[in-house]
């Protein structure tokens, strides 16, 4: 089986990644980026996801994946027992985000966070115009559904890795749509600009 | 476990298969158990399925359940109503490939199918054991087994697959035999017993030894414990289905009536349902052997024999990699017990993933046809397959 190719922002990380190294996927979902990693870079994965359907796809490409929750799953390993420990997505979605990159930072040697910018500017023009909690291509939800309970810009999460104690060693602002394989890097005013946010960290 | 169930559509059939024997442990070189005592000779029935390639390294072993046998997929004879206890798994095209892998399932010691239990003629006094057999293990019919594949000069196998009571076999084939396994999945199944496992195992032994044809295990010239072992059976499906299962199968649903009366018959459906499964069981099955398997798997315990009583520690030596299943509403090994299994392999570094499946059909749910099951183990045996 040769894997798809990967969506932007999955190939920003897979970039990021070390050939042979072991590799945790937190949400990993139907595990398309361990996939990927696992034939392309011969990593060792683990992947954990809560949905059954998604587990079973991963098992059917022959990825190893926990079913349950990530921050329950995470407490049975060893420290530094993965290389990378990545979190695509998923932070702001998750109830205590501290915990979760302290979890991330014993389990592994370095992390991987990506999650989708509150700071771009169509959020900020929604709100300041129609006075509405903003709904965008990458946070498509209204404020009563979403499961993004956390949401960030990439300036607070510079802020957070002062106050959590973690350092930022790469950092991607990017600018993609929600499932696309195209995309750009942004560098001027990041912040304002990218849609999406990609940042490899390791500890103090 | 349930009684047979119909071929799935999906994939071929095996076809025909022979049940066949392996005699050893010839006296004086007994086999020795755990409980000290030593038996000889043993026989063990098995039957095979698929091509053994010329590497042997397509070696896959099928554990049964309590009161399964050998004869996992195909036919004896063409006229054959029913065909092997898990021919929806084992075929070809099928979650079990036997186009790719060769497949062995040999009935456990102490059983009543072909391997030598308490219904087996003592070659010491020329009568049947009964009660005279000795007390086996989990690791007593893993060990057998053991001689079992030594005797078919395989010595490393590709993937151990049971649930339950078969479940605690490749659980203790890991930890045993660990430079022999390259792959598990533990279905459905547990480290040990709970107290409520236990429960209903001692009630289904006391139904048969209160029984008085059981006659201390001496039956076998006389009139046997149907009885006793029908209300034995009838115990363990209660504990092989669920409330839901049970409420959509049966709910107050009456059996040939529109209306109940005073009177002691069968008149629901699950009453019926329950009766009927005992009779069936009594016709196939040995009480004597389903008190000493049932012994066996209360007696099991994977903490306490290998690891001091730590998890942890028992599955230490183990090398395998591990898909373990569970099922939402299997209540006699409930979810957490393998999460329990799953937690200690990880603490080991070990490879093992982790699905517990959504099923309403309780703890039997691994013998009913699912695409979900078929899918976890092809692509798990796919994967296994690729890391050799």
């Amino acid at each position: 089986m040769i894997p798809d190719p990967l969506r932007y922002d999955l190939k920003i990380i897979a970039s990021w990644i070390a050939p042979e190294s072991k590799v945790l996927g937190l949400g990993c979902g139907e595990g398309d980026l361990l996939f990927w990693l696992k034939k392309k870079k011969n990593i060792r994965e683990r992947g954990i996801e809560i949905e059954e359907s998604k587990v079973i796809k991963c098992i059917e490409k022959g990825i190893s994946v926990l079913q349950g929750d990530i921050n329950e799953e995470m407490e049975d390993f060893p420290d530094n027992a993965f290389d990378y420990a990545i979190c695509s997505q998923t932070l702001q979605q998750v109830y205590e985000p501290s915990n979760l990159i302290h979890s991330m930072m014993r389990v592994a040697k370095m992390g991987v966070v990506s999650f989708p910018n509150f700071g771009h500017i169509k959020v900020r023009v929604q709100l300041a115009f129609t006075g509405r909690a903003p709904m965008t291509r990458e946070l498509p939800y209204s404020w009563h559904n979403t499961p993004n309970i956390r949401v960030l810009s990439l300036n607070d999460f510079h802020k957070f890795s002062d106050q959590i104690g973690f350092k930022i060693l790469k950092k991607a602002a990017i600018k993609t749509k929600p499932t696309n394989r195209q995309g750009k890097m942004v560098n001027f005013l990041p912040n304002l600009f990218a849609t999406y946010g990609i940042f490899l960290i390791g500890k103090e | 476990m349930s009684e047979y169930i119909d071929q799935n559509p999906k994939g071929g059939s095996v076809g025909i298969v022979e049940k066949q024997f392996f005699t050893f442990a010839m006296p004086p070189d007994r086999l020795k158990l755990e409980s000290l005592a030593s038996i000889g000779p043993v026989t063990i029935a098995y039957e095979t399925c698929g091509t053994l390639n010329q590497e042997k390294s397509n070696v896959i072993l099928v554990l049964h359940a309590l009161s399964g046998d050998s004869h996992m997929a195909g036919y004896y004879d063409p006229t054959d109503a029913k065909p092997g206890w898990w021919d929806i798994m084992v075929g070809p095209g099928k979650g079990i490939d036997t186009d790719k892998y060769f497949v062995i399932c040999s009935n456990i010691i102490g059983s009543c199918a072909g391997s030598t239990g308490p219904s087996f003629i003592n070659p010491e006094t020329g009568t049947e054991y009964g009660t005279s057999f000795p007390h086996i293990t989990i690791g007593d019919m893993v060990a057998a087994q053991k001689a079992l594949m030594d005797h078919l000069k395989i010595n490393s196998i590709l993937s151990l697959i049971g649930g339950s009571v078969g479940g605690m076999q490749v659980l203790e084939w890991c930890v045993r035999y660990p430079d022999m396994v390259q792959s598990a999945i533990p279905l459905a199944t547990t480290t040990r017993h709970s107290a409520l496992a236990i429960a209903f195992n001692e009630v289904a032994r006391q139904a048969i030894m209160a029984d008085p044809n059981w006659n201390q295990g001496d039956y076998y010239s006389s009139k046997k414990p149907d009885m006793g072992l029908a209300i034995a059976r009838m115990i363990g499906h209660i504990t092989y289905l669920s409330d839901d299962s049970m409420r959509l199968k049966f709910g107050r649903k009456l059996q040939n009536r529109s209306a109940l009366s005073f009177e002691f018959g069968a008149q629901f459906q699950v009453e019926s349902y329950l009766q009927h499964q005992g009779n069936k069981f009594i016709e196939r099955f040995d009480a004597n052997s389903f008190l000493y398997i049932t012994k066996a798997a209360d007696y099991f315990d994977l903490a306490a024999q290998y690891g001091s009583g730590s998890l942890v520690k028992a599955f230490s030596k183990c090398k395998s990699k591990f898909l373990v299943v569970s099922y939402t509403s299997d209540w006699l090994y409930p979810t957490y017990q393998s999460k329990e299994m799953v937690k200690a392999m990880k603490k080991n570094g070990l490879d093992v993933s982790f699905c517990e499946i959504d099923a309403q059909w309780g703890h039997d749910a691994f013998l009913l046809p699912s695409d979900r099951l078929d899918n976890l183990i092809t692509g798990f045996l796919r994967s296994v397959s690729l890391d050799t």
